[in-house]
């Protein structure tokens, strides 16, 4: 689970991780107001939205309003709430569709002497969390993991421990960090390495971490992303969900237990298993279609699911045909057919629906749809499924 | 022979009184595994289709001699139930429960990896030594005895591949689950080195998809220590970047684990990879045939 910069500030905040003063706004009389709280000569208006890059971002039909902009006075924080508020910001990562800007955060100035990257996720290699800092902060990580990977300096932790102080010493050497900015960074990534512990993070990046002309190091972005797994024993983190910043059609997904990816293409697909159906997807294409999503209905999916999971699929307007790749496992094919039977009363196929069914309770599931009246084309293997559905789907 | 589990395996199951662990403790005795017993804190001294029932592992072990187990408890508590199995000195723990927190895995993969356990999982469907063991939730049936070691990070694409050697007439040695989280108990170099070992096993089937670097990892392992006929599939060839993929591991980020990347190391290894999922078994006459 994403949150906005916002809220990240607010819980580095009651960590102990320094961020800057700043307050959020849902409206340009909102942002006058934070401006003229903030008491301060400078301030920066940030776009809130789950996607980075937002520095760089330009709102769509309107090229000049970034996602960021410095203002200087109450009328030009109302001019950059204005121009971003209510539109679609473009970054790298929103795909050119964009992302609608909901609220913006107005922050304080600072001065600043250099910026520095800083990030912690799992290295699945090392079993471990692992703190990641460079000197290349403000730009594209990726960029620099790629072209300079030397930049990128690594310190594992035992997340029982944390950070040990002659890691912190070990950095700053290498970074030529010294003073008492050597003493806030101590302070600072300890703090940072409990937070992603203690809140189950499975990202925390913050670009750029600053050190300010007084040798204090401050958070000038926090990018969070929670372990979904470990939500449950974080009630406070749940509430923090923004389901304006999702796709609906997920959200749906999830609320029944199943998990779903809308993809670009025109054929629906409804598989048991993660693996299964990336696997199915990927026949697809290599036939020459285009999955329009992922869905995996899960082990042991009920009647009421995978009914729920066609309703989804044909909501698409992009869906010009449905492939069900089954392999019974604790799944029974009796329930995947009693389901086909029961959406295709309820919804109704409108476009062609190739199934294939494998694993248990097999026959008696091939049995249920012949002995119905929908309207299946039936497949003996997956090469045959994804034939079939490619074949059908281009002539609907 | 076989790697890991056979008919002379002892299990016990953890969670043998919820829903989960109730059918599948009799799918796998119906299979005719050696099921010895359960534990379900709190009832201890009950029995469970004739089974007994403790509180502790430590007391299964003392009681039945089990030396493998079978974990369904539910995912807060996983890790937990995983520590106390090798806190008992289980051998080989298989850990079903799918969405255990992350950070709870670090420890306990510490834990396991300073111990002489082994464990499979979590998130994972198991390990079965047809007609001899299944200890987990694969459909017993399509198994049959026979000389391909299965290794794979999803369930149903690993029955996909099982039946397919089934119907090939080659059936399998053992087919271990690894599963579908980003940290997991058992890799496949682990299970290489294993297979390579085995007699049974004649030629290994890996079954990997998008995120992380175990497939890279493994074909390094492969090119220097194994000499068995390898053949791979990769899923997730049309998976976006950014979007997890159902499992929490499957995942491509910051441009990495991507299924080319992957194909491209196991080639270069001298594994055959097949191109589509439906034929993997194929892949695996391609690999014993080119040896």
């Amino acid at each position: 689970m994403k949150i906005h910069e916002y809220q990240g500030k607010e819980l580095f905040r009651a960590a102990g991780v320094p961020v800057l003063e700043g307050h959020v706004a849902r409206s340009p009389e909102e942002a006058v107001a934070a401006f003229e709280k903030l008491d301060s000569p400078l301030a920066v208006v940030k776009a809130q939205i789950h996607a980075g890059g937002r520095g760089k971002g330009n709102v769509i039909d309107n090229p000049s309003q970034k996602g960021v902009v410095l203002v200087r006075s109450a009328d030009e924080a109302r001019q950059a709430a204005e121009g971003l508020l209510g539109n679609k910001l473009v970054t790298i990562q929103t795909g050119p569709e964009g992302q609608t800007v909901n609220q913006i955060f107005v922050e304080q100035g600072c001065a600043i002497a250099r910026e520095l990257y800083l990030g912690i996720v799992l290295d699945r290699a090392a079993s471990m969390p692992v703190l990641m800092v460079s000197t290349e902060g403000g730009v594209e990580i990726e960029k620099v993991a790629e072209e300079t990977p030397e930049l990128i300096l690594k310190e594992h932790f035992d997340p029982a421990i944390g950070l040990e102080s002659f890691q912190v010493r070990k950095l700053c050497k290498r970074l030529g960090i010294t003073g008492s900015a050597a003493r806030a960074a101590d302070r600072f990534m300890k703090s940072v390495c409990r937070f992603f512990v203690d809140f189950d993070c499975s990202l925390a990046e913050i670009n750029p971490l600053v050190i300010t002309e007084d040798g204090e190091m401050i958070a000038l972005d926090a990018k969070i992303t929670f372990d979904d797994n470990a939500l449950f024993r974080h009630p406070q983190i749940k509430e923090l969900r923004d389901l304006d910043e999702e796709d609906p059609n997920e959200v749906r997904a999830a609320d029944s237990g199943l998990s779903y990816v809308q993809l670009e293409g025109n054929i629906g697909c409804l598989v048991n298993g993660a693996g299964l159906a990336m696997a199915t997807m990927d026949i697809i294409k290599y036939h020459g279609g285009q999955p329009s999503n992922f869905l995996d209905v899960g082990g042991g999916a009920n009647t009421a699911q995978v009914t729920e999971a066609f309703r989804i699929l044909l909501a698409d307007p992009n869906c010009k045909g449905v492939l069900v790749n089954i392999f019974g496992g604790i799944a029974r094919c009796t329930t995947i057919a009693t389901a086909i039977i029961d959406a295709s009363k309820e919804v109704g196929f409108n476009v062609p629906l190739v199934v294939r069914l494998e694993g248990t309770e097999v026959e008696e599931g091939r049995k249920l749809l012949q002995e119905s009246d929908v309207d299946v084309i039936t497949a003996a293997n997956l090469t045959e499924a994804a034939e079939k559905i490619v074949a059908a789907a281009s002539v609907a | 022979m076989s790697i890991l589990v056979d008919r002379n395996t002892r299990v016990i199951c953890q969670g043998i009184t919820g829903n989960a662990g109730a059918f599948h403790t009799r799918g796998c005795r119906d299979y005719g595994t050696q099921m010895v017993g359960g534990v379900t804190p709190g009832k201890g001294g009950q029995q469970f289709d004739g089974l007994p029932v403790f509180d502790t592992v430590e007391e299964a072990v003392a009681e039945t001699g089990a030396d493998a187990t079978m974990i369904f408890v539910p995912a807060p508590f996983t890790a937990d139930a995983i520590l106390e199995a090798v806190d008992a000195g289980i051998r080989v723990i298989c850990a079903i429960t799918e969405g255990v927190p992350v950070i709870d895995m670090v420890r306990v993969f510490r834990a396991v990896k300073a111990s002489d356990s082994v464990l499979i999982g979590p998130n994972c469907p198991g390990i079965i030594t047809p007609g001899e063991c299944k200890i987990g939730i694969m459909p017993g049936y399509i198994h049959n005895p026979g000389k391909i070691a299965i290794m794979s990070r999803s369930g149903t694409l690993t029955y996909e591949a099982v039946w397919q050697t089934s119907n090939l007439g080659l059936g399998q040695s053992t087919c271990v689950g690894l599963g579908g989280d980003p940290i997991v108990g058992t890799s496949f170099i682990d299970l290489l080195a294993r297979f390579e070992e085995d007699d049974q096993t004649e030629a290994i089937l890996m079954i990997g998809e998008i995120g992380g670097s175990a497939e890279e990892e493994a074909a390094a392992f492969i090119k220097q220590h194994v000499t068995k006929p390898v053949a791979a599939f990769i899923a997730g060839r049309t998976a976006p970047p950014g979007k997890r993929m159902g499992h929490a591991g499957a995942i491509i980020s910051g441009g990495k684990g991507t299924a080319g990347e992957k194909v491209a190391a196991l080639e270069a290894a001298g594994i055959v990879v097949a191109p589509t999922p439906a034929e993997m078994g194929d892949a695996v006459v391609k690999a014993m045939q080119a040896k």
